[in-house]
């Protein structure tokens, strides 16, 4: 019998197939920090038939919906999410690149309006696999994780 | 209608307000109107220009003055700076070293937002006067030309409007500048979308015999680590009567200014110097901007 690392949640999210050691910026995508009451987990360097190692992350009772869940694509595009009732997976869905990222993500440029203290979340616009900074134009394109707010 | 940046204005946004700009003067079309000058930078231009274009136009100005003498100086977020100001002014013009300062301020505020340089960011205003100029000059449609664009093509504001507004009529356009200041990564993106026909390279020389136009900025000095470095690749990105033997005899030379060294003064004293005619500009220009979006 297969070693049970992670145990079945009976309600909440399970973000599946993130790619190895990229688990904790999905939560930092997801807004989990220590403020956070739900119940997480996370299992890393799991083995996959697919990906050869991958990580999960689990979060109880609270439901992320594809909207939420295509911020992931961000550093997962090929996560997929389950949410789970009752111990059941009632939905499935793979995530794909959002065509606007919002407050997710802060501006490679220090000279950006919105590296100050000005009352504003920042906004990236996706085309063409770049993200463009709304305000200053800047172009992200690698080191995602950097930039997680 | 804000005025944010050229990429966001149409083809025949900018030619609307340049054929307005030719046929504004002695009109008092904002008599009663106030304009907000806030410069939280340095400009004796932008802010001149706006300021006596308004006064032909019938209208008058409020200016914020130095950022030393104003409530910014307490720590004010801008956000909070144009809401004050929006109740006194009918429409506002920022000038802010950080980028996207304008974009920042149109969310904040009902009144038009004109954007008078953010950062290294865009300058439309200075384009659109820049534009004015060439069309004065050269005979052809902007389409047609081969368009040279030198010095800081990194940190300039002015190049990044001009490239983002002449890729709209589909210019030909040569980059020259030192490799660590050639243009940025939006630009090139933006260039590229458009399908532009555009060149980077290091030197103007080869290019000069073939160019319309040809735009010189200038090289700030902090942009290098050391001194030495600035005046060896200063001196290799300055305009002298020499450098245009090989131009053709109509070419336009342009300049936002101020310049420092970027062109030698015996250059002024040729047909090719425009940029004091450009300078100029800036009062039509920037009158048939506040007619059209007041």
């Amino acid at each position: 019998m297969e070693e049970l690392k992670i145990r079945p949640i009976r309600n909440g999210t399970v973000v599946d197939h993130i790619p190895q050691g990229q688990a904790l910026n999905v939560l930092r995508v997801l807004g989990v920090d220590s403020s956070t009451r739900d119940v997480v987990s996370v299992a890393m360097n799991v083995p996959s038939d697919a990906m050869g190692r991958k990580d999960i992350v689990k979060v109880e009772d609270t439901e992320i919906d594809s909207t939420e869940a295509d911020v992931i694509a961000l550093i997962a595009p090929e996560a997929t999410v389950n949410v789970v009732r009752d111990y059941e997976v009632r939905e499935k869905y793979d995530v794909s690149m959002p065509d606007e990222i919002r407050d997710v993500l802060s501006c490679p440029n220090p000279s950006c309006i919105t590296n100050s203290r000005e009352p504003v979340e920042t906004v990236f616009d996706v085309r063409d696999g770049e993200m463009r900074c709304d305000y200053c134009g800047t172009v992200l394109r690698d080191e995602i994780a950097e930039h997680l707010v | 209608m804000d005025i944010i940046d050229t990429r966001e204005m149409s083809k025949d946004d900018i030619l609307r307000l340049l054929e307005r700009a030719s046929e504004v003067e002695g009109s008092d079309a904002l008599d009663g109107c106030v304009l907000a000058l806030l410069f939280f930078e340095p400009s004796t231009r932008t802010r001149m220009s706006f300021d006596a274009a308004m006064k032909r136009l019938g209208g008058d100005t409020v200016d914020m003055g130095s950022v030393e003498s104003s409530s910014v100086q307490k720590g004010e977020t801008l956000a909070d700076t144009v809401r004050v100001v929006e109740g006194y002014a009918d429409a506002l013009v920022l000038r802010h070293p950080r980028e996207g300062a304008a974009r920042l301020a149109s969310e904040f505020v009902d009144v038009p937002v004109i954007n008078a340089g953010d950062g290294a960011g865009h300058h439309p205003t200075q384009t659109l006067l820049d534009l004015y100029t060439v069309r004065e000059n050269v005979d052809a449609p902007l389409g047609d030309l081969h368009v040279g664009i030198m010095g800081d093509l990194k940190y300039g504001r002015t190049v990044h409007s001009l490239a983002l507004a002449l890729a709209k009529f589909g210019a030909r356009i040569t980059f020259a500048s030192p490799p660590s200041l050639r243009v940025p990564q939006n630009v090139r993106t933006e260039l590229e979308r458009a399908g532009v026909e555009y060149e980077e390279v290091e030197g103007v020389d080869e290019a000069i015999g073939s160019l319309d136009v040809l735009y010189a900025t200038r090289i700030q000095k902090e942009r290098f680590p050391d001194e030495q470095e600035y005046e060896k690749v200063a001196g290799e990105y300055r305009v002298t009567t020499e450098t245009l033997e090989t131009a053709r005899d109509d070419l336009v030379l342009m300049h936002p200014l101020p310049r420092v060294d970027e062109i030698a003064p015996e250059v002024d004293r040729t047909e090719h110097a425009k940029y004091f005619e450009q300078a100029h500009n800036g009062v039509p220009v920037r009158m048939a901007v506040l007619d059209t979006v007041m």
